[in-house]
């Protein structure tokens, strides 16, 4: 009886854990809405918001940008306290020690995340808030992470030896720095308002690499309603980025045809890659469409979510790819695998 | 032997050719407080050109003959106060130039809240982010250091910017709606005018001002 209700009980940890990362994600469209928006500085003070407490600011307040930078605080509060809830849950409940340590991390990474984006405000350093926008989707795929760790998926697979080669599991690795590096250089192009740089797609000022001379770069201001001055660093960024896009797309279908060739295509890590790369034809999609509509918020802001989706896939592809291959007797001994024997010699 | 006086040098900036068109501003109208103000959408006024090609909002401002800034003139202390409103949820006028060390006032005329936040490019001068409520008292800037085109901005309105540039001496004017004019009280000597246009661009050109007035006039051209 104690066997099933601890069964039961981290089935709702679990579930928890998905929440907990679902919530993350919404999170991560929040304050992609507050940097769409530039409304990043628009409550000046913190933690307080305009000398209220943040939970007593008066809705008829929240106006303009103040809607999205202080929606963005409830809902980052929320997410806190959901952390801190998860990582006590695990450190009461799941006998993994390396468990408990990582929902040790979790709460301490958003504690860290919730001051980096107080800092930004208080600091007035725009620079933080580029810092802010890594740290938060690294901190979406420590939770979705912890999510699959919780999962009976994860019990399974740990169970399971059915080995990805290395050599793939390598190239993996290589995508996700690949997308890492993106996701820096994104927030950095955000920071910098570098996003209207360039106007036009897949061209870029009429070229396949535009002109960035001084004349030229008088030109595009003069031509532009952008109210930031263009410059040719935002242009050269802009630029990497696209190129950098285009490596991640070789990279991951290149990934993912090895999953196909070497794992079959009936192997679910073989569709999981698959997936991926729908994701990433979709993030290029959605960074061509940004461009287009002059960078519109909703669809800027659906950009950066897709980019943590895509970051987080290849996160987890990673995990269960590890977690199929390498032999851990850790893992083999785990509570988890012993209440699943336990429950199936039952039956 | 006559002592050569302070002279002022004036002139006209003119716009050849039809300007960029300005963006329609929409989002302004999807905002409670500020849309109730307007009945149809404003545009951006990058540039402020007459039907006769006159262009306004042309900062002038003194290098001296070698190009390089003229520092440590600046009055700026014994100045009046240079004021920038919110008015219509923008800031006005959207370009602004003061002396280092001169009170900049910013003023909200509108009956909602903007937050006023400076973003200064050059060190020594100071990155602010200050609300200010309907009604609430002037906040007051000053630079120490030259810049050109600080940008002000407001992070509950995003649309809303203006730019003040910031001079070492007072050497400056800014062009009006007519593309009018003068910098005043220029001593003798050999300079070089700049003509500083936000969107437009630069151009220079040298000046020797002896006991008389001088006429300098500018003409920016279509792109």
């Amino acid at each position: 009886m104690d066997k099933k209700c601890k069964e039961n009980d981290n089935r709702w940890l679990h579930r928890f854990a998905v929440a907990s990362a679902v919530a993350t994600f919404l999170l991560l469209g929040a304050g992609g809405l507050v940097t769409s928006h530039e409304a990043g500085m628009s409550v000046p003070d913190w933690p307080n918001s305009y000398g209220y407490n943040m939970f007593a600011f008066p809705i008829s307040k929240w106006t303009g940008g103040i809607f999205y930078e202080h929606t963005h605080r409830l809902w980052a509060s929320a997410v806190g306290l959901m952390t801190t809830v998860l990582a006590v849950w695990i450190w009461l409940r799941d006998s993994r020690k390396w468990m408990k340590w990582l929902g040790v991390a979790a709460f301490l990474l958003v504690i860290a995340q919730g001051v980096l984006g107080g800092l930004r405000v208080v600091l007035i350093d725009a620079d933080l808030g580029i810092v802010h926008g890594v740290v938060g989707q690294t901190f979406f795929v420590l939770m979705c992470a912890i999510a699959l760790f919780t999962s009976r998926f994860w019990q399974k697979v740990s169970g399971q030896k059915l080995n990805v080669p290395r050599s793939l599991r390598i190239l993996v690795m290589a995508a996700i720095l690949l997308i890492f590096l993106q996701l820096i250089l994104g927030a950095t192009m955000r920071g910098q308002h570098a996003g209207l740089a360039i106007p036009d797609f897949p061209a870029a000022y009429g070229q396949l690499w535009p002109d960035t001379s001084p004349a030229a770069i008088v030109r595009y201001n003069a031509e532009s309603t952008n109210p930031d001055a263009i410059t040719a660093f935002q242009i050269i960024l802009q630029m990497v980025h696209r190129l950098g896009a285009l490596a991640i797309f070789i990279c991951v279908t290149t990934c993912a045809g090895m999953a196909w060739r070497q794992l079959g295509r009936r192997d679910p890590l073989a569709k999981f890659a698959f997936f991926w790369l729908a994701l990433i034809a979709a993030q290029i999609g959605l960074g061509a469409w940004t461009v287009l509509s002059n960078k519109a918020a909703d669809i800027a802001t659906a950009h950066v979510l897709v980019g943590a989706l895509s970051l987080v896939t290849g996160a987890l592809w990673c995990i269960i790819s590890f977690g199929r291959s390498v032999k851990s007797p850790e893992v083999q001994n785990e509570t988890y695998g012993a209440i699943g024997n336990f429950a199936a010699n039952k039956q | 032997m006559p002592v050569a006086r302070a002279a002022d040098i004036v002139g006209t900036v003119t716009f050849k050719g039809v300007p960029p068109p300005e963006a329609t501003n929409l989002e302004i109208m999807d905002d409670a407080n500020c849309g109730s103000m307007y009945s149809k959408p404003p545009t951006t006024h990058f540039y402020v050109v007459g039907t006769k090609g006159e262009f306004g909002d042309v900062v002038l401002s003194l290098k001296d003959a070698d190009g390089k800034e003229i520092t440590g003139k600046s009055t700026g202390s014994d100045q009046p106060p240079a004021v920038l409103d919110q008015k219509g949820c923008l800031y006005t006028p959207q370009i602004l130039a003061v002396q280092t060390g001169q009170k900049l006032l910013v003023r909200n005329s509108d009956q909602c809240v903007h937050n006023v936040h400076d973003v200064p490019k050059v060190a020594g001068n100071v990155e602010r982010n200050e609300p200010q409520m309907p009604d609430g008292k002037d906040l007051t800037f000053t630079f120490q250091k030259p810049e050109m085109f600080l940008k002000f901005k407001c992070d509950v309105h995003r649309w809303m910017f203006a730019w003040v540039s910031v001079f070492d001496n007072p050497y400056f004017d800014i062009s009006g709606t007519e593309g009018k004019f003068t910098i005043k009280n220029v001593p003798p000597g050999k300079y070089t005018i700049v003509a500083a246009h936000y969107k437009a661009g630069t151009q220079t050109q040298a000046v020797e001002v002896a006991d008389k007035d001088v006429t300098v006039n500018f003409t920016f051209e279509a792109k």
